[in-house]
């Protein structure tokens, strides 16, 4: 269920703009890995590359390696979409697909995939929703928008729209970051849980959220304003935010710089 | 803030000190005195107004102002559509109830149109004109939904501006030179069509004539066809381009292929934009008048073959048949206006019934 990630020398660029450079790092299966840095650092950008989302942008491309079990999903002959199937990206504000109900925007991707079986839908759609804590909530409103739900509702409804496709690896950007503290800590909880299954990457702003949740954590950060990003340390979380192996982690952590 | 006794006489007295201050940025200045807690700048352009939450006593309600100029003008423009409306409808009332008291021909099931003595049906005229409105439609709005698609999701920007800048122009093309070319220069590739339709296709009793083509359905639904284009095109670019972008990405997120994003996000996204749009090409398509006069047959028959030579439209009929109607003929005529007047209003509810009945979706998502 759960794969391997490996970056070797990813660079990312938006036209002639260099965003990240020379990220090295791998992800192990079944484990939270918190990407953290301040704002405009480039882990956003790592993170759609992962999935191949980052190229979407005009002008958008990536060098460098970057596999799923030792095989590149930047090889041409890959198909794309196959990348971001098994690749699956919640984003930083829930986005539900606003014309559908909630039962057809968790099966949004099954019938994607050409499931048509109404059984096999349903079947899915309550697994996927019992996964994302939300099979409860909206058991007996499954025909209803999936635009009507509270914002962590709909966050949580996007969690199970992703992983209704049993995708390999979950990315997250910044899910909680327009949620209040309760739904906060719901998709936390659900991360828990989803990391038995799933290899998760998630990036966040907010430092005890990647100490709660990850095992291990990544620091991005930049010199300057339009140089590229890049990976400064990646250790174990606890290691990270009670030892750190580099000055910058160390003043970004504690508050002294970001 | 500091009292000065010139604020507090202004407060009292009401009218002038408020409206001096409106006319500069109050905000500006109330918040130069919060922020260096000086006295306000005095001078001839910041002579010491009340400020937005003044010393003194409160301000007496103003009985006249822009505020109620302002309600009472969209209150009159409201107003006026609905006399408008109601004026219309009565001129055309009263003038084809005579006309239709004096017919001895049943007004609804009559193909025959002697207005002028006293003989005429609305049944042929009324089936034209939907007839020309749908094919002109299904010709259409297919073709518009893909230039407005690509123009909004495939085409590079400089090519959609451009693109997109001639399809407007050709709604500006006025009606009566879209007739004449079609009368003209149109009629000759149609005719060939309608020669090959009839060969081939000619078991399919649409396309079975032996001609004469010339001035037929089939070249008055064309023509039509190409004039409602770039309403359709330009109003569904509109709303396929609003599409959000979250949306998009969550699709192609879940491995969708960039049509089935577009099938997933994008077009259901457009829908109610996009009902709209081929309603209003619709009711232009029903009220267009002279290029069909120009390019349909003017005979009165209810018959679906589209390539002989034939058809007619209401208002086609009015534009040709007004020059040498007598008082009844007019009335007759007025009388078939209202039908169309009818017609018009069935199709905007249906429209407003369809976008309504999936109103919860779409609240929503606006």
């Amino acid at each position: 269920m759960a794969k391997r990630i490996e970056a070797v020398g990813v660079t990312a660029y938006y036209g002639s703009f260099k965003a990240i450079e020379d990220i090295n790092l791998a992800v192990e299966p079944k484990t939270v890995t918190a990407l953290i840095g301040p704002s405009g650092c480039g882990k956003s950008t790592f993170l759609r590359s992962i999935n191949r989302m980052h190229e979407v942008l005009p002008g958008a491309r990536v060098d460098g390696k970057l596999t799923i079990d030792d095989q590149d999903i930047y090889d041409p002959d890959v198909d794309v979409t196959a990348v971001r199937r098994t690749i699956g990206m919640v984003f930083q504000r829930p986005n539900p697909f606003p014309t559908m109900s909630i039962f057809d925007n968790v099966v949004a991707g099954l019938r994607l995939n050409g499931v048509k079986k109404k059984s096999i839908l349903a079947e899915a759609a309550e697994r996927a929703l019992r996964s994302a804590n939300l099979w409860d909530e909206v058991k007996d409103r499954l025909g209803k928008p999936g635009a009507g739900l509270s914002g962590g509702q709909q966050q949580r409804l996007c969690i199970a729209r992703t992983i209704a496709v049993e995708p390999q690896v979950v990315l997250m950007d910044e899910p909680c970051s327009a949620l209040d503290p309760i739904s906060t800590l719901a998709i936390e909880d659900l991360m828990f849980k989803l990391k038995d299954r799933y290899t998760i990457i998630i990036v966040t702003h907010n430092m005890q959220q990647a100490a709660r949740v990850s095992d291990r954590t990544a620091f991005f950060s930049i010199d300057r304003t339009g140089d590229p990003g890049r990976l400064i340390e990646y250790d174990a979380t606890q290691k990270i935010f009670s030892n750190p192996g580099v000055k910058k982690t160390e003043d970004y952590i504690t508050g002294r710089f970001g | 803030m500091g009292e000065s006794p010139s604020r507090s006489a202004d407060a009292r007295t009401g009218g002038s000190g408020v409206t001096t201050s409106h006319a500069r940025p109050a905000g500006a200045v109330a918040s130069a005195g919060i922020l260096t807690g000086t006295p306000l700048p005095t001078g001839p352009e910041f002579e010491p107004g009340p400020g937005m939450g003044g010393g003194g006593a409160l301000p007496r309600r103003r009985t006249f102002g822009a505020e109620r100029a302002f309600r009472g003008l969209s209150v009159a423009a409201g107003t006026m559509v609905l006399v408008i409306i109601i004026a219309i409808a009565i001129f055309l009332i009263a003038k084809a109830v005579p006309a239709l008291r004096a017919n001895q021909v049943n007004f609804f099931t009559a193909k025959e149109w002697f207005a002028n003595e006293g003989r005429f049906g609305i049944a042929a005229l009324a089936f034209g004109t939907v007839l020309t409105a749908v094919i002109a439609l299904l010709v259409a709005v297919p073709v518009a939904l893909g230039i407005a698609l690509y123009l909004s999701h495939y085409a590079p920007r400089r090519i959609a501006t451009t693109l997109g800048f001639l399809i407007d122009l050709l709604a500006a093309v006025p009606s009566v030179v879209f007739g004449l070319w079609g009368r003209e220069v149109f009629i000759d590739p149609v005719n060939d069509f309608a020669a090959w339709l009839n060969r081939y296709f000619g078991w399919i009793p649409f396309f079975d004539s032996e001609g004469p083509y010339g001035r037929s359905i089939m070249l008055g639904s064309l023509v039509l066809a190409i004039m409602v284009l770039p309403i359709i095109t330009s109003l569904s670019r509109e709303v396929f381009a609003q599409t959000p972008k979250a949306n998009e990405e969550a699709a192609l997120a879940l491995g969708a292929t960039k049509w089935e994003t577009i099938r997933t996000a994008v077009l259901p996204y457009g829908r109610p934009g996009v009902v709209a749009a081929v309603m209003l090409g619709l009711g232009r398509a029903l009220g267009e008048t002279i290029a069909l006069a120009m390019t349909l047959g003017a005979t009165f028959g209810i018959s679906f073959n589209l390539i002989g030579s034939g058809g007619n439209s209401i208002a086609a009929n009015i534009a040709n048949g007004f020059g040498e109607a007598s008082d009844l003929g007019r009335g007759a005529l007025i009388a078939s206006g209202l039908v169309l007047f009818a017609i018009t209003l069935v199709v905007n509810m249906t429209a407003r019934a369809i976008i309504y009945r999936r109103r919860e979706f779409t609240e929503v998502a606006a």
